[in-house]
């Protein structure tokens, strides 16, 4: 089977010479949902940005669904991989979340009755189907961030990124953007500082720091490991115990 | 990001024949009907009566209070200020009001803007409250304005809630640390934080541009709307603007 996502000696510098990946090997199998942890700075966005092609890889390569991520073939990538934003005011920045959501199926030559189907669609996949005719600064953050996912699932992408989805999310919003990410039947990689979001909802966990990957296992077993966390400025929250939450919110990939 | 319920919003909601035109039509009559109303001879002061009993029974049809209309055209106070002055001092023959001399030709200037002022800014305020922005952003679209123009106003709409937002945090956070400005001096933070702010802005417009390259966006915006307006609606949109223009003719027809 094709991985989902094939990411292979990848090293890339800032401009300034900087050092932001230096060899990044990934892969992640079709249908699994994968938590990427680190500290600020570790390289993570920059690993999610070669993702889509907006950086193209200098050193290394990286493929999806068997695609390489190359200039000639940038359309279909963004198609593969949806990123979802952590700002979702910067994601949305269409007068409504009617045109918002259409905004990237009509970049892929979409027009009409199709167009319209996978505005519905991807609406009524966050359970947002009232709002389409609202301007996206009139909604709740919570809101707001789940009519961002929406606006990437309505181009029916193979991969979702999403880069810090529970930020900012009052205890019910995370809960609620929770279920609908459960819900959806895509292979997932999820940028977070958050672990028990990530525990939660990721099978599998991948530890990025100094622009390379340092772990990747079960993410129960990861957050269990405090020499590993430890040393890569990961913490869980006061009294929170991964071997005893483990299974208990989860389902299987 | 706590961009409020839009305080901006000058809709004024109501179900009216006015509310459902489609925006195209109600921004190219709106237009019509003010170069109407600026072509009529301004010694037609009939013409003028005439042209506002027209607008009152459309406000009426919309059902947007008059008392919103008033509150709405203090807009135009500053261009009134300037019509003021005008009888003052303008040359040619004068005329004695109590202890002030006045020109003549400078009260029919200060009338002149007064009234079409009026008119046209009562017009504009029918269109805003009976047509939300990104409809009248759609209107303007359909009637060929460029795209690049629609889309920046569009941009200007969407982030004026965000960016006032970040003003005010800012200004609350400042008068946290007991920033009380009161004179000219002490502007010195505010200036700061305004360069700031166009910092952030400028940072927040890569950010958004580069979600937008994300959706495979490839330079060009892309076309969702092209619903053209059946040509009952153009007509019943047109109608008032028709009206203003026969009355204009007459009024000249009539010098």
């Amino acid at each position: 089977m094709t991985a989902a996502l094939e990411v292979r000696g990848l090293a890339f510098a800032y401009p300034d010479g900087h050092p932001a990946l230096s060899g990044v090997d990934l892969t992640v199998e079709p249908g699994e949902r994968v938590a990427l942890l680190g500290p600020n700075g570790a390289g993570k966005t920059t690993l999610v940005l070669h993702l889509n092609g907006i950086h193209l890889p200098a050193t290394g390569e990286v493929r999806v669904t068997g695609l390489p991520v190359a200039k000639a073939a940038l359309k279909e990538i963004r198609r593969r991989v949806g990123v979802v934003f952590q700002d979702p005011d910067d994601q949305l920045f269409m007068p409504t979340v009617r045109d918002d959501v259409a905004f990237g199926p009509a970049n892929l030559g979409l027009r009409g009755p199709e167009l319209d189907r996978r505005v519905q669609a991807a609406l009524a996949a966050v359970g947002m189907e009232d709002v389409a005719g609202r301007p996206p600064h009139h909604l709740s953050f919570g809101q707001r961030r789940r009519v961002a996912v929406a606006t990437v699932l309505a181009m029916e992408p193979d991969v979702l990124v999403l880069d810090e989805p529970s930020s900012n999310l009052d205890p019910a919003g995370r809960r609620e953007l929770a279920d609908v990410l459960r819900s959806l039947d895509l292979t997932m990689l999820m940028v977070t500082h958050d672990l028990p979001y990530a525990l939660e909802l990721c099978p599998r966990a991948v530890v990025m720091d100094g622009g390379a990957i340092v772990a990747d296992g079960p993410t129960a077993e990861l957050l269990a490991d405090r020499e590993l966390m430890a040393a890569h400025r990961l913490e869980l929250p006061f009294g929170f115990d991964p071997r005893v939450v483990a299974g208990g919110g989860s389902s299987p990939a | 990001m706590g961009a409020g319920h839009a305080a901006t919003s000058l809709h004024v909601d109501a179900n009216s024949p006015l509310h459902r035109l489609p925006p195209q039509c109600k921004v190219a009559a709106t237009a019509l009907f003010v170069i109407a109303v600026v072509a009529t001879p301004r010694e037609a002061w009939w013409a003028f009566v005439l042209d506002l009993a027209l607008l009152v029974g459309l406000a009426a049809l919309a059902r947007v209070p008059l008392g919103v209309v008033a509150r709405r055209l203090v807009l135009e106070a500053p261009f009134l200020a300037f019509a003021v002055l005008l009888p003052l001092v303008a040359g040619g023959p004068r005329v004695d009001v109590g202890p002030v001399s006045l020109s003549e030709s400078g009260l029919w200037g200060a009338w002149n803007i007064l009234a079409k002022g009026t008119l046209g800014a009562f017009a504009a305020v029918l269109l805003v409250s009976t047509t939300e922005l990104a409809s009248i952003l759609r209107g303007l679209e359909r009637l060929h304005v460029p795209r690049a123009f629609t889309t920046v106003a569009g941009f200007m709409v969407r982030y004026a809630d965000v960016v006032s937002g970040e003003l005010s945090r800012m200004s609350v956070a400042r008068r946290s640390r007991g920033h009380d400005p009161r004179w000219l001096w002490q502007a010195r933070a505010v200036a700061a934080s305004a360069g700031a702010l166009f910092v952030r802005s400028y940072e927040r417009g890569e950010r958004v541009y580069l979600a937008m390259v994300s959706r495979a966006y490839d330079g060009a915006m892309p076309v969702l709307h092209d619903d053209a307006a059946p040509p009952g609606a153009w007509a019943a949109a047109l109608a008032p603007a028709a009206v203003a223009a026969a009355l204009a003719a007459i009024a000249w027809s009539l010098r």
